[in-house]
């Protein structure tokens, strides 16, 4: 038998070695690039956050489909958080500890995002908000990015624009109807700050306890106080009692302008039961279908996220918040394909340094994760019919009033006149 | 104005009272009167509210859709008694620690199962009066609000006169009191309470309907009314069809007056205030007897 050579040696250890290491080569190649998050399947909040969960699989789907990132195909790991803020530190923790995901998303919303933010600060991880607001007006987390088109200091800011409406119209004094619930709060409270930079005097304030089914003695009160226009917080499932209110109750003849951030109708099913009595009623969106909103790829993802809704049943109609959660994919997408790898710090530096094209139109960040720019549209309901929902995918029935640039018509008023 | 406002608010607050004495009739039979812990009567009124909402898809009025249903629930009530008999009140575990655990893990079985079946997304009805109202004088009152009130009103009315001038109501009654001394007159204190269970469940279809009418659902609402409801059975004093009525009003009225005259935000408190006092003063309830 002839000596092995050191030579020998060398090349079978290479060979040994090469071989060991090859199914851990080849895994890493091939080992998905997770992406974790809790959302809300189940609970108040969960028609939102179903519809956001099928644009995202949708995302999913369209990228792994062209090869993944960085030749990886991209997975969730998603945890139902029932709309419970309790639940959501717990997801958290085992998402970065156990599960131990290479990005994160937010929960959906601002009250489960509030408990999670500290964590994702202090682990100084890489997030995409989804829908929140105002969560790093004071953390100032420089890996924070959000997709709602809030703009600049959203918890202080959101709702300007309704007011730049009322100024733009004259007006001077308005009243507040709002729901006793983080969000719907945050939003009077923001609103009553812009009125007071604006010299515009609040003439009446009311709250109501959530879920509230009647709403005629707060309605009686505002028309009492005669407000030039009235600023609405509310959620879903008062939402449609305050607009049924109005039509059973009436509306004063002084009120010009009513609406602001009625949550609720922009989803289909609203949409569908209340049709005509949505009249008049002046009140924001993220999305709307009009001219000015034709943003590259928006007509084909509304095209394919339609029946895929429906078939999950959730929001069939897809304009308010499926566009977005899709845009937070493509944030993603861009920012790993950019720095070609999955480093944290570098994505973060790109994407405030960078624009990227998305489905809802170009998203310039500023320093503090938000849209540079307020996009939030203000958009009168008019001619909507009723039991329509074909209606809202064409344009014509949400006229866009504010921001100024993306304009389609002009305020109808007063209130009264418009729902006529 | 503030006579406008007033006069409003006490008749919206008597509208919103008979919508809560549907809702909480069917507990003050099985909570009240057969000593069933059912927390779980909200999530089947909220089934109650999904029947009618299907019902009306079909073109049916939401009311008339409930009642189509009742005779399912009244059904499925017994059924689900007898299940609820045989696991805990044959065993002596009856109105236990055991058996209200068994009704919330049942409240939550059925809000999932709804989560399966028709999603999470607020559903409504639609109907010729929702969006209107009756103006009579300075008094207007929304349609939404008067159609669960009458349907409510008749609800109650025909369940006292079923508990007081039937041998059927009467022995639902008795069964309350003593079901051991039932037994000696030759009645099944069992079947009794399954015919009453029943009942209970059947309140519930209607109930569902008048909260489909009054505002969208999903089939997390039931819990906004469970400490509600129980607030005006025991307020009422247990088992008393007119005390749930009358508490269901006060309620009701206390409500609307604070709203309209105080402040919205501390309407939910009023119920549990109402019980609070009530209890301390008259700890049977306004219209129950100590036993």
């Amino acid at each position: 038998m002839r000596p092995i050579t050191r030579r020998t040696f060398t090349k079978g250890a290479v060979a040994a070695a090469s071989a060991l290491a090859a199914p851990a080569i080849i895994d890493a190649a091939e080992k998905p690039i997770r992406i974790g998050f809790s959302i809300a399947q189940t609970g108040g909040i969960a028609a939102g956050g179903k519809s956001g969960l099928t644009a995202l699989e949708l995302w999913r789907g369209d990228v792994n489909a062209a090869g993944g990132l960085l030749g990886r195909p991209v997975e969730f790991v998603v945890y139902d958080d029932q709309s419970q803020p309790n639940t959501v530190p717990a997801i958290y923790a085992k998402l970065l500890d156990i599960d131990k995901v290479d990005l994160l998303l937010s929960p959906y919303g601002t009250n489960l995002t509030a408990v999670v933010m500290p964590t994702i600060k202090q682990r100084n991880r890489f997030v995409i908000a989804q829908m929140e607001i105002g969560q790093n007006d004071n953390l100032k987390h420089d890996k924070f990015f959000e997709i709602a088109p809030w703009g600049p200091n959203p918890g202080s800011n959101w709702c300007r624009g309704y007011f730049d409406l009322a100024k733009r119209q004259g007006y001077k004094s308005f009243a507040i109807i709002s729901s006793d619930a983080e969000f719907s709060a945050n939003a009077a409270h923001a609103g009553e700050k812009i009125a007071a930079e604006y010299g515009m005097k609040l003439v009446s304030n009311q709250h109501y306890p959530p879920n509230s089914v009647d709403f005629s003695g707060i309605l009686r009160n505002v028309n009492a106080a005669a407000p030039d226009f009235v600023f609405v917080a509310s959620y879903p499932v008062e939402s449609a009692a305050m607009v049924h209110g109005i039509s059973e109750i009436g509306i004063a003849d002084s009120i010009q302008m009513f609406g602001g951030a009625i949550v609720g109708i922009q989803y289909a099913q609203q949409l569908e039961s209340l049709g005509s009595a949505l009249n008049g009623i002046t009140n924001y969106d993220t999305f709307v279908v009009a001219p000015s909103m034709n943003f590259p790829g928006i007509d084909k993802f509304l095209e394919r996220y339609r029946p895929l809704a429906e078939s999950k049943g959730v929001d069939p109609l897809g304009h308010f918040l499926p566009p977005f959660f899709y845009a937070g994919g493509q944030l993603i997408e861009a920012s790993v394909k950019a720095v070609g790898a999955l480093d944290e710090a570098k994505m973060a530096q790109w994407l405030h340094n960078n624009t990227v094209n998305t489905i809802v139109g170009p998203i310039k960040f500023g320093p503090d994760g938000n849209w540079a720019e307020n996009r939030l549209v203000y958009a009168q309901y008019r001619d909507v019919k009723d039991k329509d929902l074909e209606q809202f995918r064409h344009p014509g029935k949400q006229i866009i009033l504010q921001p100024e640039a993306l304009a389609t018509g002009k305020l109808v008023a007063p209130y009264k006149k418009a729902r006529a | 104005m503030i006579v406008e406002l007033g006069s409003n608010a006490v008749v919206t607050g008597l509208l919103l009272g008979g919508i809560y004495a549907v809702a909480s009739l069917g507990l003050t039979i099985a909570f009240g009167l057969l000593q069933v812990p059912n927390v779980a009567h909200p999530t089947f009124i909220v089934l109650g509210a999904y029947c009618a909402y299907f019902g009306n898809l079909l073109g049916l009025d939401p009311v008339v859709a409930s009642l189509i249903f009742a005779p399912l629930f009244y059904l499925g009530g017994m059924v689900f008694y007898q299940a609820y008999f045989v696991c805990f009140e044959r065993r002596g575990r009856g109105n236990t620690l055991q058996s209200f655990t068994f009704f919330f893990g049942v409240a939550l079985v059925l809000q999932v199962a709804l989560i399966l079946a028709v999603g999470v997304d607020l559903r409504s009805v639609t109907a010729p009066y929702i969006g209107k109202s009756l103006s009579l004088g300075i008094i207007t009152m929304p349609y939404r609000l008067i159609v669960p009130f009458v349907a409510g009103s008749v609800v109650g009315l025909g369940l006292w006169l079923f508990l007081t001038r039937t041998h059927t109501g009467l022995a639902i009654r008795a069964v309350a009191h003593d079901d051991k001394a039932l037994r000696i007159v030759a009645l099944n204190p069992a079947s009794i309470k399954r015919h009453a269970f029943g009942i209970a469940m059947m309140t519930a279809a209607l109930a569902g309907a008048a909260l489909i009418v009054v505002n969208p659902v999903d089939p997390f609402i039931g819990g906004e009314y469970i400490g509600r409801t129980f607030a005006i059975v025991v307020l009422a004093g247990m088992g008393s069809v007119p005390g749930t009525l009358v508490a269901a009003v006060i309620i009701g009225l206390m409500e609307s007056l604070v709203i309209t005259f105080v402040g919205a935000t501390w309407a939910p408190g009023v119920a549990f205030t109402a019980l609070l006092v009530t209890l301390a003063i008259r700890p049977s309830g306004i219209f129950g007897i100590a036993r």
